[in-house]
């Protein structure tokens, strides 16, 4: 079977349980589904227990993989979305504003992909604008004047490489968002929820607590993008993939991330609504766990956090 | 520069004699194409007497994800350190310009494209926190394709370690130069070489966040003339200046002039107006 056809047995078994929905409810028929839906879980476990790299990136990319609209549905109330940056236009590949989390009034930002082709097409497929990163941290800036935490969730390819997007500063965007995200005096919590796409996911990324999901990536180009400039031949791409070392836990030993945040069986996207109670369940102790710092102390764990990380010699 | 009595320049295609072209600060007599220099010729250009002391010039590259393309990353590192001489793409140093000391930076494009990892991360993150500590501006010069993919996450996270850094700079009123230089792309023009409190360009670099062949790729348009240089950028408002390398030295010492007085070496313990009594 091909590599990217891992899902392949999965569906063919949720589509039998389907096809026996119709056929009444006598004990036999019961039975049955009970067997096939216990076979469907291990089966899930399985595969999901021996996903490679390549096949973790797909994952991270899954058309369903859910998106921040969705945790903020599920983990979030009373969202009042806040748009534009001020200086120019709205970016729909970044959403934020300010929400109720376990009764705490806190700011959320995050990348947000488009479920059709006409949301996509909206959203840019998740690659944001320089207007996307200045809106960020306009956000960040009003938690910060209001003492809220802020929660970003990150899931973009990467920052839009365009003309316009390179006019209007794309660049200093990102980096800007990098050094005022380091001055913040409020708490910082990140969850890479699906691709961790360098430059462009970063600047959501400077965090008092650094998370990522079982099956997202983070790193420095896509494996594509690699390919293409390194192998200089794209269908490298499945080993550029393994030789990045993106998956969770090689980012962990590398104390790139922090936490890493179990998905449900079958990946985030076979239930949406219980991957975010994993996600809310973690983000509410490391809040827990942060209020007992001060504005400075703030701002100087998340800088020991970063300056910590590198791996040279002398 | 190519080694040989003659060069070619890569501006306008004349032959040219080279010791005119480095009687001209590398740069063409004809056209006024700026050749790419090392770090070295860079910083006896620009420092005082053409001196200065290096520091941190043990730290060396290592291979944290064990990585492999075409070759092993280990075996490129000991290439490129063969034919350089140096151990990374980052020379550390002090040094003294117009007699104001100064911290600088300087990147090696002849280092794997001046490509940015762990090494060169830690360096730039020390200048910066040496330069906190000894209240001297940092003079920071790029040069480098971006971030270096055999480190992958790790070089990532360089850009969010040397812009913390640079936070603790700005908070306390220490001036930060950062000078772009053909190229500038990637992770360095989105980190640090777009932080400085002044942007100042050579002529005709390319400086950007996405390389061009991938924007072409991505938008499938031939780009316009002239995209990403030095000029499109002062154009669009992304840079303070654009500066001749022959009157690069003389540029910065106006500008340290103005950022070093008194007043402004004051300026992280000024007391908001609105607490005086």
């Amino acid at each position: 079977m091909s590599e990217e056809l891992f899902e392949e047995p999965i569906l063919d078994l949720e589509r039998k349980i389907e096809a026996l929905s119709g056929t009444g409810d006598d004990n036999a028929t019961r039975n049955r589904r009970l067997q096939l839906e216990n076979e469907l879980d291990e089966l899930r476990k399985q595969i999901y227990g021996n996903l490679s790299s390549w096949q973790k990136t797909l994952v991270a990319r899954h058309p369903k993989r859910p998106y921040t609209h969705d945790y903020l549905a599920h983990m979030m109330e009373d969202f009042v979305e806040l748009h534009g940056d001020r200086r120019y236009s709205d970016d729909p590949a970044i959403v934020g504003g300010m929400a109720v989390f376990r009764g705490e009034p806190v700011a959320v930002i995050g990348h947000q992909k488009g479920r059709d082709t006409k949301e996509k097409i909206y959203r840019n497929f998740g690659m944001p604008r320089p207007e996307g990163y200045r809106k960020a941290l306009r956000i960040m800036k009003i938690a910060e004047k209001f003492g809220r935490p802020i929660i970003t969730f990150i899931d973009t390819p990467g920052a839009y490489p365009g003309i316009g997007a390179e006019e209007r500063g794309q660049a200093e965007a990102i980096a800007y968002n990098l050094r005022e995200m380091a001055k913040l005096k409020v708490p910082v919590l990140v969850t890479v929820t699906g691709e961790g796409g360098s430059g462009g996911a970063l600047a959501l990324g400077i965090g008092n607590k650094v998370n990522i999901l079982e099956y997202a990536t983070y790193s420095v180009i896509s494996p594509e993008g690699c390919a293409a400039i390194l192998w200089k031949d794209p269908k490298m791409s499945k080993v550029a993939a393994k030789a990045m070392k993106a998956t969770a836990p090689e980012l962990a030993k590398l104390d790139i991330v922090d936490e890493i945040i179990r998905e449900v069986p079958g990946g985030a996207h076979a239930d949406p609504k219980g991957q975010a109670v994993l996600v809310g369940e973690t983000l509410a102790r490391q809040m827990e766990e942060l209020s007992a710092l001060g504005p400075d102390d703030l701002v100087r764990q998340r800088y020991d956090r970063f300056r910590k990380l590198g791996v040279y010699e002398g | 520069m190519p080694e040989g009595l003659w060069v070619k320049c890569d501006g306008c295609r004349e032959i040219i004699y080279k010791k005119e072209v480095v009687l001209n600060a590398n740069v063409c007599p004809k056209c006024n194409y700026h050749f790419r220099v090392s770090a070295r010729e860079r910083l006896t250009a620009l420092l005082d007497d053409g001196k200065y002391v290096e520091f941190d010039q043990d730290i060396s590259p290592l291979d944290p994800l064990e990585f492999k393309d075409t070759k092993p990353y280990k075996g490129r590192l000991k290439d490129y350190q063969k034919k350089t001489g140096e151990k990374d793409a980052l020379i550390a140093c002090r040094g003294t310009i117009g007699g104001q000391p100064v911290i600088m930076a300087v990147m090696n494009y002849a280092f794997m494209g001046g490509s940015m990892g762990s090494v060169v991360g830690e360096k730039v993150t020390r200048c910066a926190e040496a330069a906190l500590r000894e209240r001297a501006p940092l003079i920071v010069i790029s040069c480098s394709g971006g971030a270096r993919m055999q480190e992958g996450a790790l070089s990532l996270m360089q850009m969010a370690k040397i812009s913390s850094a640079l936070a603790m700079l700005d908070d306390a009123g220490v001036p930060f130069l950062s000078i772009l230089t053909d190229p500038t792309t990637g992770g360095v023009t989105a980190s640090y070489a777009m932080l400085g409190d002044m942007n100042i360009a050579e002529p005709r670099a390319l400086i950007g966040f996405a390389g061009p062949r991938v924007i072409e790729q991505t938008i499938r348009q031939t780009l316009p003339s002239g995209f990403q240089r030095s000029e499109f950028l002062i154009e669009h408002g992304m840079l303070d200046c654009i500066v001749e390398r022959s009157k690069m030295r003389d540029v910065l010492i106006h500008c340290l002039r103005f950022m070093t007085s008194d007043q402004s070496a004051q300026a992280g313990s000024v007391t908001p107006f609105m607490n005086r009594d």
